[in-house]
């Protein structure tokens, strides 16, 4: 019979470490203000789940979700077939697959900072390229620091420019894994072309779209950055993204209850989004 | 259904084929009669992929023409030349369930469901698929899905071709030597004219009436298995088929007789006169005998594999095999060795070089 050999545990203990520094501690220092008030001075108060009570029935709360809910929905509907129609049009083989390739992933390679930024002065209605075009030359009216349907535009547009390309390079690389054979016994089998992308490379670039939409999908829901330096989440609350809610009361009112509770609350949903949509697209590889 | 010729048919990748090298097909000029199990044998790289994609229409040739009796087909697309092609791994529409899969080549021509219907239960019922029409083809071991997409190809009636892409690779061995029979047997019950491409002389000689011999580009020999083994035209067909092939001995020529290492070496009849540099005795180590006297050879290695003796000698340098039912002699002893006369052969330039004497007929 064998023993059992309880020392194995040993190995388990550095990813332990890891992730107890990594993630646990730090939430567990959030879960602690989640259920305290404090005033400084290293003072706190018990509140239990006040906090969360508070952010789930506050109409701001409500508005910032409403918002990220507007915005992820918007440039997944957007991105997401619009990648695979790029990537479907890309060539398979010969010389511009690498220029393709290049010129594709650029966008993803710029700090995100320095998108929000650039869009930025990219849209200034006076000196921006974009800006002057549109007010000056095409006689609309366009600025995105008074009119929220523009704001609305143009981070749309900058998330798409941004990150389309991560939802081509991925179902690109799932078409060219494709077999010419299949190809081949479609055109033999007289399918149309709308019948060989839904039977064939629709299914065939399932698993990695599901990557790419889940990933689209935590990025944009938590995006901050860009927003922030593109609109700082004006005009009035218009582009107030959860995120951009969040630092707001963490860190210009202070509220670091509140703050913690929504962070948490902000965290599940995240969580439980992905989580829904994973299971969902996987249910049928199980069986 | 129809009668299938190839004529003057030639193909290159390149755009512009500079000499016969260019050349992937360099000459073929064909026909495959209605309703015959043709298979077509060559070793990988002999172009016998590149003819099929001619046939089936997924390639234009660069020179020549395909014509469906006495249709010019050249030019058409594969969906116009009412063909099927089952290809060497299993391509099969992972979300539909086996049943679409199978009607999938009916609906895309838009044939009424009843009708769908009627040939989906016959053609599942002929392959024994019925039982897992309604699974999700995804899921199906290797031979099931090679099943559903031999099955696509069996589907619509009056199919003009089946052709068959080395369709057993990916299948284990247990299992090949059933769907080999499966196959050979739907032949016989759809009667559809077959084309089965492969490497393996074992599925080639089992399942085709008449195999075509490809090597380089070019077509080497057709006939029957029992002609290709008796009376190969080439010696890369005499190479290639058989277990160990055909001996093949450097010799020369004199006044009419065929002089090996000094001695005549008697054939199955007249050398057809002609010119060529290189000439070649050719047996098979089925008609090699030993003997008290003969040819003096020293034994190189012997395999016993079963159902015989493969006896390895070496004559000089040159090797030949002897196959033996018992009493294979030791490693190292001097043996002598019989050629049955009328079964061996001149090759001038790897072609046959003999006529058929009286005892070959």
């Amino acid at each position: 019979m064998k023993t059992v050999n309880q020392r194995a545990w040993f190995l388990v203990l550095p990813v332990l470490f890891l992730v107890a520094f990594n993630a646990l501690i730090p939430m567990m220092t959030v879960v602690n203000y989640s259920v305290q008030e404090t005033f400084g001075d290293n003072l706190f108060f018990w509140e239990g789940l006040g906090w969360y009570e508070q952010i789930l029935t506050s109409d701001r709360f409500h508005a910032a979700l409403g918002r990220q809910f507007l915005f992820t929905g918007l440039i997944l509907v957007i991105e997401v077939p619009l990648g695979i129609i790029i990537a479907l049009s890309m060539p398979r083989q010969g010389f511009w697959v690498p220029v393709c390739l290049v010129l594709m992933a650029l966008p993803m390679l710029i700090p995100w900072n320095v998108v929000g930024a650039m869009w930025n002065i990219f849209t200034l209605p006076d000196i921006g390229l974009l800006g002057y075009f549109l007010n000056h030359t095409l006689g609309i009216n366009y600025d995105m620091t008074q009119d929220p349907l523009a704001a609305w535009i143009t981070i749309i547009t900058m998330d798409v420019w941004h990150w389309t390309s991560l939802v081509v390079l991925l179902a690109y690389a799932g078409l060219v894994s494709i077999p010419d054979a299949y190809y081949q016994a479609a055109k033999i089998d007289g399918a149309s072309n709308w019948a060989v992308f839904r039977f064939i490379q629709l299914p065939k670039m399932k698993n990695v779209l599901t990557i790419a939409i889940l990933l689209r999908f935590m990025d944009s829901f938590n995006i901050y950055t860009e927003p922030f330096v593109l609109t700082g989440g004006g005009p009035g609350n218009s582009t107030t993204l959860l995120s951009i809610d969040l630092v707001k009361m963490a860190l210009g009112q202070f509220d670091l209850g509140p703050a913690a509770a929504m962070s948490l609350i902000y965290f599940a949903i995240t969580l439980g989004v992905s989580w829904l949509f994973y299971t969902l697209m996987t249910k049928d590889d199980l069986n | 259904m129809a009668k299938i010729t190839l004529s003057n048919l030639r193909h290159s990748y390149y755009p512009d084929p500079k000499g016969p090298d260019d050349y992937a097909l360099k000459m073929i000029d064909l026909d495959w009669n209605d309703g015959g199990a043709y298979a077509l044998l060559g070793p990988s790289g002999c172009g016998k992929s590149t003819l099929l994609n001619i046939i089936s229409g997924l390639l234009v040739p660069s020179e020549g023409r395909i014509l469906f009796d006495d249709k010019d087909v050249t030019e058409l697309a594969p969906t116009e030349r009412n063909i099927a092609q089952v290809f060497q791994f299993p391509v099969i529409y992972d979300t539909m369930s086996v049943r679409d899969n199978l009607a999938f080549p009916l609906r895309n021509r838009g044939v009424d469901e009843t009708m769908v219907a009627r040939r989906v239960a016959e053609i599942a019922e002929m392959l024994e698929v019925t039982d897992i029409l309604d699974r999700k083809a995804a899921a199906l071991s290797p031979d099931n899905k090679q099943k559903v997409s031999m099955g696509r190809g069996l589907v619509r009636e009056n199919v003009n071709v089946v052709m068959f892409d080395e369709p057993l690779t990916v299948i284990d061995p247990h299992l090949k030597w059933k769907l080999r029979s499966k196959l050979k047997e739907l032949h016989q019950r759809v009667r559809a004219t077959m084309i089965y491409v492969t490497h393996d002389q074992t599925e080639a000689l089992t399942f085709a009436d008449q195999v075509v011999v490809m090597q380089d580009g070019e077509i080497v020999q057709i006939g029957t298995p029992v002609e290709l083994f008796e009376r190969p035209a080439h010696t890369f067909v005499g190479h290639f088929i058989g277990s160990p092939g055909m001996n093949i001995l450097p010799c020369e020529t004199q006044g009419g007789a065929a002089m090996f290492r000094g001695k005549q070496v008697a054939l199955e009849g007249e050398i057809v006169p002609g010119d060529g540099t290189r000439t070649e005795i050719g047996v098979r180590p089925e008609f090699v005998t030993l003997a008290e006297s003969g040819i003096e050879a020293v034994v190189r290695k012997i395999s016993d594999v079963g159902r015989h003796i493969v006896v390895e000698t070496l004559i000089g340098e040159d090797r030949v095999a002897a196959i033996v039912k018992e009493n294979a002699p030791e490693k190292g002893e001097t043996v002598h060795l019989n050629f049955r006369p009328d079964r061996t052969r001149l090759y001038r330039d790897g072609w046959l070089a003999t006529t058929a004497g009286e005892a070959a007929q």
